[in-house]
Protein backbone atom coordinates (compact mmCIF):
# COMPACT_ATOMS: atom_id res chain seq x y z
CA UNK A 1 0.00 0.00 0.00
CA UNK A 2 1.14 3.34 -0.81
CA UNK A 3 2.61 5.65 1.98
CA UNK A 4 4.08 8.56 -0.32
CA UNK A 5 2.52 11.84 0.25
CA UNK A 6 -0.99 13.12 -0.70
CA UNK A 7 -0.95 14.83 -4.23
CA UNK A 8 -0.43 18.57 -2.97
CA UNK A 9 -3.20 21.13 -2.03
CA UNK A 10 -3.04 24.54 -0.09
CA UNK A 11 -4.86 24.11 3.33
CA UNK A 12 -6.69 27.16 4.61
CA UNK A 13 -7.43 27.23 8.59
CA UNK A 14 -10.56 29.93 8.86
CA UNK A 15 -11.59 30.89 12.13
CA UNK A 16 -15.45 31.35 11.64
CA UNK A 17 -18.10 29.86 9.20
CA UNK A 18 -18.22 33.69 6.88
CA UNK A 19 -14.68 32.79 6.05
CA UNK A 20 -14.96 29.25 5.47
CA UNK A 21 -18.12 29.93 3.21
CA UNK A 22 -16.17 32.44 0.98
CA UNK A 23 -13.64 30.14 0.96
CA UNK A 24 -15.55 27.46 -0.57
CA UNK A 25 -17.64 29.90 -2.54
CA UNK A 26 -14.22 31.12 -4.11
CA UNK A 27 -12.42 27.82 -4.81
CA UNK A 28 -15.40 26.35 -6.30
CA UNK A 29 -15.05 22.96 -7.59
CA UNK A 30 -11.04 23.35 -6.47
CA UNK A 31 -12.38 23.28 -2.79
CA UNK A 32 -13.32 20.56 -0.30
CA UNK A 33 -14.44 21.08 2.93
CA UNK A 34 -12.81 18.94 5.45
CA UNK A 35 -14.35 18.20 9.34
CA UNK A 36 -12.09 14.98 11.20
CA UNK A 37 -10.49 14.62 7.63
CA UNK A 38 -10.51 10.69 7.57
CA UNK A 39 -13.17 10.45 4.78
CA UNK A 40 -10.91 13.32 2.89
CA UNK A 41 -7.24 12.16 3.51
CA UNK A 42 -8.17 8.64 2.21
CA UNK A 43 -10.08 9.92 -0.86
CA UNK A 44 -6.88 12.31 -1.73
CA UNK A 45 -4.05 9.17 -0.86
CA UNK A 46 -5.93 6.88 -2.97
CA UNK A 47 -5.84 9.36 -5.63
CA UNK A 48 -9.46 8.53 -6.49
CA UNK A 49 -10.86 12.09 -5.72
CA UNK A 50 -8.57 15.45 -5.31
CA UNK A 51 -9.04 19.21 -4.70
CA UNK A 52 -6.62 21.77 -4.54
CA UNK A 53 -7.84 23.98 -1.86
CA UNK A 54 -8.89 22.23 1.51
CA UNK A 55 -10.35 24.24 4.20
CA UNK A 56 -10.16 22.82 7.20
CA UNK A 57 -13.23 23.23 9.23
CA UNK A 58 -11.28 22.54 12.98
CA UNK A 59 -10.63 25.40 14.04
CA UNK A 60 -14.29 27.18 13.97
CA UNK A 61 -15.17 27.18 17.61
CA UNK A 62 -18.87 28.12 16.87
CA UNK A 63 -19.22 24.76 15.11
CA UNK A 64 -18.31 22.92 18.54
CA UNK A 65 -20.27 22.10 21.51
CA UNK A 66 -23.77 20.69 22.62
CA UNK A 67 -26.21 23.29 23.87
CA UNK A 68 -29.48 23.34 25.06
CA UNK A 69 -32.42 24.73 23.16
CA UNK A 70 -35.47 25.03 24.21
CA UNK A 71 -36.91 21.16 25.39
CA UNK A 72 -34.04 19.82 22.88
CA UNK A 73 -30.48 20.06 22.35
CA UNK A 74 -28.35 21.64 19.38
CA UNK A 75 -24.86 19.92 18.46
CA UNK A 76 -22.54 21.65 16.51
CA UNK A 77 -21.37 19.71 13.11
CA UNK A 78 -17.68 20.01 14.45
CA UNK A 79 -18.46 18.02 17.63
CA UNK A 80 -16.81 14.94 17.84
CA UNK A 81 -18.37 11.39 18.39
CA UNK A 82 -16.73 10.82 21.73
CA UNK A 83 -17.62 13.60 23.05
CA UNK A 84 -21.36 12.91 21.65
CA UNK A 85 -21.17 9.72 22.77
CA UNK A 86 -19.81 10.71 26.40
CA UNK A 87 -22.64 13.47 26.87
CA UNK A 88 -24.69 13.93 29.77
CA UNK A 89 -27.05 16.16 27.73
CA UNK A 90 -27.36 12.99 25.05
CA UNK A 91 -27.01 10.16 27.49
CA UNK A 92 -29.58 10.79 30.03
CA UNK A 93 -32.37 11.85 26.57
CA UNK A 94 -31.33 11.06 23.67
CA UNK A 95 -29.28 7.75 24.32
CA UNK A 96 -30.09 6.46 20.68
CA UNK A 97 -27.91 8.78 19.62
CA UNK A 98 -25.14 8.38 22.14
CA UNK A 99 -25.17 4.94 21.45
CA UNK A 100 -25.05 4.89 17.48
CA UNK A 101 -21.66 7.76 18.11
CA UNK A 102 -20.18 5.17 20.04
CA UNK A 103 -20.35 2.42 17.24
CA UNK A 104 -18.85 4.34 14.61
CA UNK A 105 -15.58 3.05 13.71
CA UNK A 106 -12.86 2.92 16.51
CA UNK A 107 -12.12 4.96 19.44
CA UNK A 108 -8.95 6.99 17.42
CA UNK A 109 -11.53 7.98 14.73
CA UNK A 110 -14.28 8.94 16.78
CA UNK A 111 -12.11 11.34 18.92
CA UNK A 112 -11.59 13.17 15.65
CA UNK A 113 -14.25 12.54 13.74
CA UNK A 114 -17.31 14.96 13.74
CA UNK A 115 -20.86 14.56 13.58
CA UNK A 116 -20.92 16.80 10.75
CA UNK A 117 -18.75 14.06 8.76
CA UNK A 118 -20.15 11.09 9.76
CA UNK A 119 -23.37 12.48 8.49
CA UNK A 120 -22.06 13.81 5.49
CA UNK A 121 -19.36 11.06 4.58
CA UNK A 122 -19.66 9.42 1.01
CA UNK A 123 -20.57 6.03 0.06
CA UNK A 124 -18.44 3.04 0.87
CA UNK A 125 -19.35 1.22 -2.46
CA UNK A 126 -15.57 -0.50 -2.84
CA UNK A 127 -15.57 -0.12 -6.88
CA UNK A 128 -16.47 3.89 -6.17
CA UNK A 129 -13.27 4.63 -3.37
CA UNK A 130 -11.27 2.30 -5.87
CA UNK A 131 -11.61 5.06 -8.01
CA UNK A 132 -13.23 3.27 -11.00
CA UNK A 133 -15.86 5.84 -13.25
CA UNK A 134 -19.08 4.22 -12.50
CA UNK A 135 -22.33 6.13 -12.47
CA UNK A 136 -21.83 7.76 -8.96
CA UNK A 137 -18.24 8.81 -10.16
CA UNK A 138 -19.69 10.44 -13.25
CA UNK A 139 -19.17 7.79 -15.83
CA UNK A 140 -21.99 5.45 -17.35
CA UNK A 141 -21.57 1.77 -15.56
CA UNK A 142 -21.95 0.17 -12.15
CA UNK A 143 -18.95 -2.54 -11.15
CA UNK A 144 -21.31 -3.51 -7.98
CA UNK A 145 -24.32 -4.93 -9.74
CA UNK A 146 -23.33 -7.16 -12.46
CA UNK A 147 -23.29 -10.88 -12.10
CA UNK A 148 -19.55 -11.42 -10.76
CA UNK A 149 -19.64 -7.64 -9.16
CA UNK A 150 -19.22 -8.13 -5.21
CA UNK A 151 -22.31 -6.79 -3.36
CA UNK A 152 -22.66 -8.46 -0.32
CA UNK A 153 -22.55 -4.64 1.13
CA UNK A 154 -25.15 -2.85 -1.13
CA UNK A 155 -28.34 -2.45 -0.82
CA UNK A 156 -32.16 -4.21 -0.72
CA UNK A 157 -34.09 -1.13 -1.81
CA UNK A 158 -33.79 2.28 -3.77
CA UNK A 159 -31.10 0.73 -6.72
CA UNK A 160 -31.43 3.61 -9.40
CA UNK A 161 -27.93 2.48 -11.53
CA UNK A 162 -26.01 2.93 -7.98
CA UNK A 163 -26.72 0.29 -5.54
CA UNK A 164 -24.70 1.75 -2.63
CA UNK A 165 -25.85 2.32 0.76
CA UNK A 166 -25.86 4.73 3.45
CA UNK A 167 -22.87 4.43 5.67
CA UNK A 168 -23.53 6.13 8.45
CA UNK A 169 -24.68 4.64 11.84
CA UNK A 170 -25.91 8.23 13.33
CA UNK A 171 -28.03 9.02 10.39
CA UNK A 172 -30.60 6.54 11.16
CA UNK A 173 -30.90 8.04 14.93
CA UNK A 174 -31.30 11.23 13.33
CA UNK A 175 -34.15 10.49 11.46
CA UNK A 176 -35.50 8.32 14.53
CA UNK A 177 -35.34 11.64 16.74
CA UNK A 178 -36.69 14.06 14.05
CA UNK A 179 -33.51 15.89 13.73
CA UNK A 180 -34.00 19.09 11.85
CA UNK A 181 -30.42 19.69 10.24
CA UNK A 182 -29.00 23.34 9.97
CA UNK A 183 -27.51 24.47 6.57
CA UNK A 184 -25.29 27.56 6.21
CA UNK A 185 -24.67 29.40 2.78
CA UNK A 186 -23.71 32.63 2.11
CA UNK A 187 -27.50 34.23 1.89
CA UNK A 188 -28.38 32.47 5.05
CA UNK A 189 -29.53 29.22 7.10
CA UNK A 190 -32.34 26.50 6.34
CA UNK A 191 -33.09 23.85 8.06
CA UNK A 192 -33.94 20.24 6.48
CA UNK A 193 -35.54 17.10 8.08
CA UNK A 194 -33.19 14.61 9.01
CA UNK A 195 -35.20 12.36 6.49
CA UNK A 196 -35.18 14.65 3.53
CA UNK A 197 -31.49 15.94 4.13
CA UNK A 198 -30.11 12.41 2.69
CA UNK A 199 -31.09 11.81 -0.58
CA UNK A 200 -30.76 8.71 -3.28
CA UNK A 201 -29.62 8.44 -6.49
CA UNK A 202 -32.86 8.79 -7.71
CA UNK A 203 -32.31 12.60 -6.89
CA UNK A 204 -28.48 13.40 -7.27
CA UNK A 205 -26.26 10.23 -8.04
CA UNK A 206 -23.20 12.55 -7.57
CA UNK A 207 -23.73 13.36 -3.56
CA UNK A 208 -25.66 11.70 -0.76
CA UNK A 209 -27.20 14.84 1.12
CA UNK A 210 -29.19 18.14 0.19
CA UNK A 211 -26.39 19.96 0.98
CA UNK A 212 -25.65 22.09 -2.25
CA UNK A 213 -22.53 23.30 -3.31
CA UNK A 214 -21.44 26.32 -1.38
CA UNK A 215 -23.43 25.06 1.76
CA UNK A 216 -22.23 23.63 5.09
CA UNK A 217 -23.98 22.21 7.75
CA UNK A 218 -22.98 23.88 10.63
CA UNK A 219 -25.50 22.38 13.90
CA UNK A 220 -28.17 19.73 13.95
CA UNK A 221 -31.14 20.52 16.38
CA UNK A 222 -32.70 17.88 18.01
CA UNK A 223 -36.34 18.41 19.39
CA UNK A 224 -37.70 17.29 22.82
CA UNK A 225 -40.15 14.99 21.33
CA UNK A 226 -38.87 11.64 21.47
CA UNK A 227 -36.95 12.31 24.68
CA UNK A 228 -36.09 9.73 27.27
CA UNK A 229 -38.67 7.26 24.59
CA UNK A 230 -37.84 4.19 25.08
CA UNK A 231 -34.64 3.70 22.31
CA UNK A 232 -32.78 0.76 20.64
CA UNK A 233 -30.03 0.60 18.17
CA UNK A 234 -27.95 -2.12 17.47
CA UNK A 235 -25.19 -2.34 14.37
CA UNK A 236 -24.34 -5.56 12.83
CA UNK A 237 -20.91 -5.20 11.18
CA UNK A 238 -18.14 -8.01 10.28
CA UNK A 239 -15.77 -6.74 13.07
CA UNK A 240 -16.78 -4.71 16.36
CA UNK A 241 -14.45 -2.27 15.59
CA UNK A 242 -13.75 -0.24 12.24
CA UNK A 243 -16.39 -1.65 10.44
CA UNK A 244 -19.30 -0.19 8.43
CA UNK A 245 -22.89 -1.84 8.96
CA UNK A 246 -24.02 -4.43 7.37
CA UNK A 247 -27.17 -3.40 8.76
CA UNK A 248 -27.99 -0.93 11.91
CA UNK A 249 -31.27 -0.02 13.82
CA UNK A 250 -32.45 2.99 15.45
CA UNK A 251 -35.83 3.17 16.97
CA UNK A 252 -37.53 5.57 19.26
CA UNK A 253 -40.90 4.02 21.28
CA UNK A 254 -43.16 5.26 23.59
CA UNK A 255 -45.51 3.16 25.59
CA UNK A 256 -48.57 4.04 27.30
CA UNK A 257 -51.15 1.30 29.20
CA UNK A 258 -48.86 -1.18 27.92
CA UNK A 259 -49.06 -0.49 23.74
CA UNK A 260 -46.97 1.59 21.78
CA UNK A 261 -48.58 4.69 21.04
CA UNK A 262 -45.89 6.63 19.27
CA UNK A 263 -42.96 4.93 17.41
CA UNK A 264 -40.01 6.04 14.78
CA UNK A 265 -37.35 3.65 12.93
CA UNK A 266 -35.29 3.54 10.76
CA UNK A 267 -32.33 1.17 9.22
CA UNK A 268 -29.23 2.05 7.87
CA UNK A 269 -26.70 0.62 5.26
CA UNK A 270 -30.02 -1.08 3.14
CA UNK A 271 -30.30 1.59 0.46
CA UNK A 272 -29.01 5.05 -0.26
CA UNK A 273 -30.37 6.61 2.61
CA UNK A 274 -31.36 6.14 6.28
CA UNK A 275 -34.51 3.62 5.54
CA UNK A 276 -37.37 4.74 7.70
CA UNK A 277 -39.68 1.65 8.05
CA UNK A 278 -43.03 3.46 8.16
CA UNK A 279 -44.91 0.34 7.48
CA UNK A 280 -43.55 -1.23 10.88
CA UNK A 281 -44.48 2.08 12.86
CA UNK A 282 -47.88 1.85 11.40
CA UNK A 283 -48.38 -2.03 11.86
CA UNK A 284 -47.28 -2.17 15.49
CA UNK A 285 -48.85 1.45 16.91
CA UNK A 286 -51.50 0.49 19.86
CA UNK A 287 -50.45 -2.75 19.98
CA UNK A 288 -47.65 -4.49 23.03
CA UNK A 289 -44.35 -4.47 22.40
CA UNK A 290 -44.42 -8.06 22.48
CA UNK A 291 -42.99 -11.54 20.67
CA UNK A 292 -45.90 -11.54 18.36
CA UNK A 293 -45.89 -7.85 17.87
CA UNK A 294 -42.22 -7.69 17.11
CA UNK A 295 -42.52 -11.11 14.61
CA UNK A 296 -45.06 -8.96 12.30
CA UNK A 297 -43.02 -6.56 12.44
CA UNK A 298 -40.02 -8.40 11.42
CA UNK A 299 -41.99 -9.69 8.47
CA UNK A 300 -43.13 -6.33 7.41
CA UNK A 301 -39.84 -4.37 7.56
CA UNK A 302 -38.35 -6.66 5.07
CA UNK A 303 -41.40 -6.44 2.35
CA UNK A 304 -40.61 -5.71 -0.94
CA UNK A 305 -36.73 -6.17 -0.68
CA UNK A 306 -34.89 -6.69 -3.66
CA UNK A 307 -31.51 -8.04 -3.29
CA UNK A 308 -28.32 -8.36 -5.17
CA UNK A 309 -26.15 -11.66 -5.85
CA UNK A 310 -24.44 -11.47 -2.49
CA UNK A 311 -26.14 -10.00 -0.44
CA UNK A 312 -29.95 -11.79 0.61
CA UNK A 313 -28.85 -12.24 3.86
CA UNK A 314 -29.33 -8.83 5.05
CA UNK A 315 -33.58 -9.34 4.75
CA UNK A 316 -33.33 -11.88 7.78
CA UNK A 317 -30.56 -9.87 9.60
CA UNK A 318 -32.90 -6.81 9.16
CA UNK A 319 -35.45 -8.53 10.14
CA UNK A 320 -34.19 -9.54 13.64
CA UNK A 321 -33.40 -6.42 14.27
CA UNK A 322 -36.35 -4.70 13.84
CA UNK A 323 -37.89 -7.84 16.00
CA UNK A 324 -35.47 -7.09 18.69
CA UNK A 325 -36.34 -3.03 18.22
CA UNK A 326 -39.48 -3.97 19.43
CA UNK A 327 -39.26 -6.78 21.87
CA UNK A 328 -35.78 -5.43 23.86
CA UNK A 329 -36.34 -1.71 23.49
CA UNK B 1 18.62 15.79 18.17
CA UNK B 2 19.33 19.00 16.20
CA UNK B 3 15.87 20.85 14.77
CA UNK B 4 18.14 21.35 11.35
CA UNK B 5 15.14 19.43 9.72
CA UNK B 6 14.15 22.64 7.43
CA UNK B 7 14.18 22.17 3.76
CA UNK B 8 15.49 25.00 1.89
CA UNK B 9 12.96 28.01 0.91
CA UNK B 10 15.29 28.77 -1.77
CA UNK B 11 15.34 25.71 -3.54
CA UNK B 12 14.55 25.67 -7.37
CA UNK B 13 11.00 24.41 -8.19
CA UNK B 14 12.38 20.85 -10.03
CA UNK B 15 13.21 18.12 -7.40
CA UNK B 16 16.81 18.16 -6.18
CA UNK B 17 19.13 15.52 -7.76
CA UNK B 18 19.77 12.98 -5.33
CA UNK B 19 22.64 13.26 -3.39
CA UNK B 20 24.64 10.82 -1.79
CA UNK B 21 26.29 12.95 0.68
CA UNK B 22 25.54 11.89 4.07
CA UNK B 23 26.68 15.24 5.53
CA UNK B 24 29.27 13.38 7.30
CA UNK B 25 26.91 10.45 8.61
CA UNK B 26 29.07 7.82 7.14
CA UNK B 27 32.26 9.15 8.45
CA UNK B 28 30.51 9.30 12.28
CA UNK B 29 29.12 5.40 11.49
CA UNK B 30 32.83 4.20 11.00
CA UNK B 31 34.37 5.77 13.39
CA UNK B 32 31.75 4.74 16.50
CA UNK B 33 29.85 2.00 14.94
CA UNK B 34 26.55 3.17 15.19
CA UNK B 35 23.77 1.54 15.09
CA UNK B 36 21.78 0.87 11.74
CA UNK B 37 18.82 2.87 13.49
CA UNK B 38 20.67 5.76 14.65
CA UNK B 39 22.52 5.97 11.03
CA UNK B 40 19.55 6.52 9.33
CA UNK B 41 18.41 8.68 12.18
CA UNK B 42 21.39 11.26 11.62
CA UNK B 43 20.95 10.86 7.89
CA UNK B 44 16.63 12.03 8.62
CA UNK B 45 18.08 15.04 11.03
CA UNK B 46 20.86 16.11 9.00
CA UNK B 47 21.28 18.01 5.49
CA UNK B 48 20.04 14.93 3.76
CA UNK B 49 16.75 15.03 4.24
CA UNK B 50 16.92 17.26 1.37
CA UNK B 51 17.34 14.27 -0.93
CA UNK B 52 15.07 12.19 0.77
CA UNK B 53 12.39 14.62 1.00
CA UNK B 54 12.36 14.41 -2.99
CA UNK B 55 11.38 11.02 -2.86
CA UNK B 56 9.10 10.84 0.30
CA UNK B 57 7.68 14.14 0.18
CA UNK B 58 6.60 13.49 -3.96
CA UNK B 59 8.81 16.30 -5.48
CA UNK B 60 8.57 19.20 -2.68
CA UNK B 61 5.62 20.00 -4.53
CA UNK B 62 4.45 23.29 -3.33
CA UNK B 63 7.46 24.28 -1.55
CA UNK B 64 7.97 27.17 -3.54
CA UNK B 65 8.06 30.50 -1.62
CA UNK B 66 5.11 31.50 -4.69
CA UNK B 67 3.10 28.77 -3.68
CA UNK B 68 3.41 29.24 0.06
CA UNK B 69 2.82 32.42 0.13
CA UNK B 70 -0.73 32.19 -1.28
CA UNK B 71 -3.24 34.63 0.50
CA UNK B 72 -5.19 32.82 3.13
CA UNK B 73 -2.89 29.47 3.33
CA UNK B 74 -1.07 28.00 6.17
CA UNK B 75 2.20 29.01 7.34
CA UNK B 76 4.50 26.28 6.58
CA UNK B 77 7.06 27.26 9.12
CA UNK B 78 5.44 25.41 12.65
CA UNK B 79 6.07 25.63 16.13
CA UNK B 80 4.89 21.96 17.61
CA UNK B 81 4.61 20.94 20.80
CA UNK B 82 5.95 17.24 20.91
CA UNK B 83 6.51 15.52 24.35
CA UNK B 84 7.02 18.80 26.19
CA UNK B 85 9.43 20.25 23.61
CA UNK B 86 8.86 23.49 21.47
CA UNK B 87 10.45 21.92 17.98
CA UNK B 88 10.39 24.10 15.05
CA UNK B 89 9.75 22.30 11.59
CA UNK B 90 8.97 23.09 8.00
CA UNK B 91 5.28 21.63 7.45
CA UNK B 92 3.81 20.86 3.93
CA UNK B 93 -0.04 21.69 3.93
CA UNK B 94 -0.64 17.83 2.82
CA UNK B 95 1.76 16.58 5.31
CA UNK B 96 0.35 13.87 8.09
CA UNK B 97 1.44 14.00 11.91
CA UNK B 98 3.18 10.72 10.73
CA UNK B 99 4.91 11.89 8.39
CA UNK B 100 6.48 14.89 9.96
CA UNK B 101 7.00 12.99 13.18
CA UNK B 102 9.33 10.00 11.47
CA UNK B 103 10.80 11.69 8.62
CA UNK B 104 10.88 15.52 9.87
CA UNK B 105 11.84 15.24 13.79
CA UNK B 106 13.36 11.58 13.29
CA UNK B 107 11.04 10.47 15.87
CA UNK B 108 10.36 6.80 14.64
CA UNK B 109 8.95 4.97 17.92
CA UNK B 110 5.76 5.79 15.93
CA UNK B 111 5.02 3.30 13.05
CA UNK B 112 3.42 3.60 10.03
CA UNK B 113 1.29 0.44 9.51
CA UNK B 114 -1.62 1.40 6.93
CA UNK B 115 -1.55 4.81 6.38
CA UNK B 116 -5.40 4.65 6.24
CA UNK B 117 -6.67 4.78 9.76
CA UNK B 118 -7.18 0.86 9.73
CA UNK B 119 -4.93 -0.67 12.01
CA UNK B 120 -3.47 1.88 14.90
CA UNK B 121 0.35 1.69 14.82
CA UNK B 122 0.86 5.05 14.23
CA UNK B 123 -1.09 5.81 17.41
CA UNK B 124 -0.08 9.53 19.38
CA UNK B 125 -1.86 11.31 22.21
CA UNK B 126 -2.97 15.01 20.79
CA UNK B 127 -3.77 17.14 24.02
CA UNK B 128 -4.02 13.47 25.81
CA UNK B 129 -6.52 11.76 23.27
CA UNK B 130 -5.56 8.99 20.99
CA UNK B 131 -5.03 10.25 17.33
CA UNK B 132 -4.33 7.84 14.36
CA UNK B 133 -0.98 10.41 13.47
CA UNK B 134 -1.34 9.00 9.62
CA UNK B 135 -4.86 10.64 9.04
CA UNK B 136 -4.10 13.71 10.85
CA UNK B 137 -2.52 16.87 9.09
CA UNK B 138 0.25 18.17 10.89
CA UNK B 139 -1.32 21.61 10.46
CA UNK B 140 -4.32 20.80 12.65
CA UNK B 141 -2.01 20.53 15.75
CA UNK B 142 -0.44 23.05 15.64
CA UNK B 143 -1.53 24.78 19.21
CA UNK B 144 -1.72 20.94 20.61
CA UNK B 145 0.28 19.16 22.46
CA UNK B 146 1.58 16.04 21.02
CA UNK B 147 2.50 12.87 22.67
CA UNK B 148 4.72 10.19 21.11
CA UNK B 149 6.30 6.88 22.43
CA UNK B 150 9.47 8.92 22.82
CA UNK B 151 7.66 11.16 25.28
CA UNK B 152 6.46 8.48 28.10
CA UNK B 153 10.03 7.39 29.83
CA UNK B 154 10.43 9.39 32.85
CA UNK B 155 13.44 12.03 33.72
CA UNK B 156 16.08 9.35 34.02
CA UNK B 157 15.48 7.32 31.19
CA UNK B 158 12.77 4.76 33.40
CA UNK B 159 9.99 2.95 31.67
CA UNK B 160 6.32 4.48 31.44
CA UNK B 161 4.33 2.00 33.72
CA UNK B 162 2.54 1.49 30.75
CA UNK B 163 6.05 0.15 28.84
CA UNK B 164 7.60 -1.91 31.98
CA UNK B 165 4.19 -3.68 32.33
CA UNK B 166 3.68 -4.58 28.73
CA UNK B 167 7.98 -6.01 29.48
CA UNK B 168 7.11 -7.72 32.30
CA UNK B 169 3.64 -9.86 30.61
CA UNK B 170 5.68 -10.40 27.49
CA UNK B 171 3.17 -8.41 25.40
CA UNK B 172 4.57 -8.09 22.34
CA UNK B 173 5.37 -10.56 19.47
CA UNK B 174 6.70 -9.26 16.45
CA UNK B 175 6.40 -5.88 18.13
CA UNK B 176 5.22 -3.61 15.39
CA UNK B 177 2.19 -2.41 16.84
CA UNK B 178 3.12 -1.93 20.46
CA UNK B 179 4.17 1.73 20.39
CA UNK B 180 0.25 2.78 19.45
CA UNK B 181 -0.86 -0.08 21.89
CA UNK B 182 0.98 1.68 24.59
CA UNK B 183 -0.16 4.91 23.51
CA UNK B 184 -3.94 4.04 24.02
CA UNK B 185 -3.29 1.83 27.22
CA UNK B 186 -1.52 5.52 28.29
CA UNK B 187 -4.56 7.51 27.80
CA UNK B 188 -6.88 5.21 29.02
CA UNK B 189 -5.04 4.90 32.17
CA UNK B 190 -4.45 9.27 32.45
CA UNK B 191 -8.56 8.97 32.56
CA UNK B 192 -9.58 6.10 33.89
CA UNK B 193 -6.63 4.98 36.34
CA UNK B 194 -8.55 1.16 37.52
CA UNK B 195 -10.35 0.19 34.29
CA UNK B 196 -12.19 -3.01 33.86
CA UNK B 197 -10.51 -5.94 31.30
CA UNK B 198 -13.59 -4.53 28.81
CA UNK B 199 -12.54 -1.42 29.18
CA UNK B 200 -9.26 -2.01 28.81
CA UNK B 201 -10.25 -4.11 25.68
CA UNK B 202 -12.55 -1.08 24.34
CA UNK B 203 -9.69 1.25 24.26
CA UNK B 204 -7.43 -0.77 22.84
CA UNK B 205 -10.53 -1.77 20.24
CA UNK B 206 -8.40 0.48 17.73
CA UNK B 207 -5.16 -0.69 17.50
CA UNK B 208 -4.73 -4.00 15.64
CA UNK B 209 -2.12 -6.66 16.39
CA UNK B 210 -1.47 -9.28 13.02
CA UNK B 211 0.08 -11.36 15.86
CA UNK B 212 -2.57 -11.97 17.73
CA UNK B 213 -1.26 -10.75 21.03
CA UNK B 214 -4.31 -9.06 21.88
CA UNK B 215 -4.99 -11.00 25.87
CA UNK B 216 -1.36 -10.02 26.20
CA UNK B 217 -1.68 -6.76 25.53
CA UNK B 218 -4.57 -6.75 28.12
CA UNK B 219 -2.88 -8.43 30.91
CA UNK B 220 -0.40 -5.25 30.36
CA UNK B 221 -2.71 -3.00 31.07
CA UNK B 222 -4.39 -4.51 33.71
CA UNK B 223 -0.95 -4.90 35.37
CA UNK B 224 0.10 -1.26 34.69
CA UNK B 225 -3.18 -0.14 36.62
CA UNK B 226 -2.47 -2.13 39.18
CA UNK B 227 0.93 -1.12 39.44
CA UNK B 228 0.07 2.56 38.93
Amino acid sequence: MSKDMMPHFELYQPDSVETALDLLGRFGEDGWAMAGGHDTLDWFKDRAKYAANVVDLGGIESLRGIRAVGDGIEIGAMTTLTEIANSDAVQSRFSVLSSAAGRVASPQIRNVGTLGGNLNQDARCWYYRYGVDCYRAGGNTCYADTPEGQNREHCLWGADRCVAVSPSDVAPAMVVLDARMVIRSADGEREVAAEDYFIGPEIDIERMTAVEPGELLTAVRIPGDWANARFYFEKVADRNTWDFPLVNIASAMVVENGAISRIRMAAGAVQCTPRRLSVVEEVVTGSPPDEETAALAGQAAVRGATPLNFNHFKIPLLENLVKRAIRDA
Amino acid sequence: MSDNNSVDLTAPTSPPEPRLDTGGAMETLGRSKASRRSFIKGVVASGAVVSSAGYVFGGLSGCTPEQAATPGGVERLLRLNINGEMRSVDVLPNETLAMTLRYKLGLTGTKLGCDRGECGACTVLVDGVPNYSCSTLTHTVRSKEVRTIEGLEGANGELHPVQQAMIDELSPQCGFCTPGQIMSAVALLETNPSPTRDEARHALSGNLCRCGAYDHYLNAVMRAAQSA
